[in-house]
């Protein structure tokens, strides 16, 4: 299985890159929804996305909805700490699969691989 | 070994103390499950890119706080992102000061956003301290395990001969 993580935190790339590579992912990381549009126009592709919501340049509503547009199936996860529900239910709609809390742990990590599983 | 004993129960001491006083959270203990063989400094280096971003996003807030007219939405920005990096590491502290400070950004109150970032520097060089003296004391710890081991090898080599 294939992860990108999207962030803009290098702390935030480097731990959930971590996790994700000891959970059994094989895991790259970009800094802003820009980059992980970028990457699927050319020709990669991940089983998992998991996106930031706030990030400069293009974040994470607006690479979602991008993405979706272009017809990309990868579970796309938001991962977030934020508190305001409007903005979070505008990520949740621009296509996500489910919105996490930041930061990631294993526990909710293997509860989705499990959601995900069931689907 | 004695060496070795009271090396490790100060470190166990001053480890327990840094979660009692509310420095790191069980976060920290996240990030020490996340170091392996493959990265075994995984702990020292993600700590020291916190740091760095650390250092340069508390001189980007200053600057903004500082501008004839503040732009908020820049300043929350900022505080965002710390806040998330502070968090990753499970430094607690300098979360709670920046969810904090967030609060006097909402409300566009610059007195309280400049009060704030004094209380949000001052928790994150008190981390910053104590981190730096855990992971000097780990060190100090593993020198000393080293030098008991080479001795015991050392000593075990020439009884045998």
């Amino acid at each position: 299985m294939s992860a990108l993580v999207v962030d803009d935190d290098k702390v935030v790339r480097r731990m959930h890159g971590k996790l994700l590579t000891q959970l059994g992912f094989e895991t790259n990381a970009v800094e802003n929804g820009q980059e992980a549009v970028d990457l699927f126009t050319s020709g990669e592709s991940y089983d998992f996305v998991f996106m930031d919501m706030e990030m400069p340049i293009m974040d994470g509503t607006e690479a979602t909805q991008k993405l979706r547009e272009m017809g990309v199936k990868s579970t796309i996860v938001g991962v977030t700490s934020c508190n305001q529900e409007a903005e979070k239910q505008a990520f949740v709609e621009a296509g996500l699969y489910a919105c996490l809390e930041k930061p990631l742990t294993r526990d909710a990590i293997s509860s989705l691989l499990e959601q995900v599983a069931k689907k | 070994m004695e060496i070795v004993g009271q090396l490790q129960k100060q470190y166990v001491e001053f480890s327990t103390s840094l979660y009692r006083e509310g420095f790191l959270d069980e976060q920290f203990i996240q990030l020490q499950k996340l170091q392996d063989e493959s990265n075994p400094d995984f702990v020292v280096e993600v700590v020291s890119i916190f740091f760095e971003d650390s250092e340069k996003l508390i001189n980007d807030l200053a600057t903004a706080i500082q501008q004839q007219v503040v732009d908020f939405k820049q300043v929350d920005a900022h505080v965002h992102q710390f806040k998330g990096s502070s968090s990753s590491i499970g430094a607690n502290r300098v979360k709670n000061m920046c969810i904090a400070l967030r609060s006097f950004c909402d409300e566009k109150n610059l007195d309280g956003c400049l009060r704030c970032l004094q209380q949000v520097k001052h928790e994150y060089f008190l981390v910053k301290n104590k981190l730096e003296t855990l992971f000097r004391g780990i060190s100090h710890l593993k020198e000393n395990i080293d030098s008991f081991f080479s001795f015991l090898i050392h000593h075990f080599f020439r009884r045998k001969k």
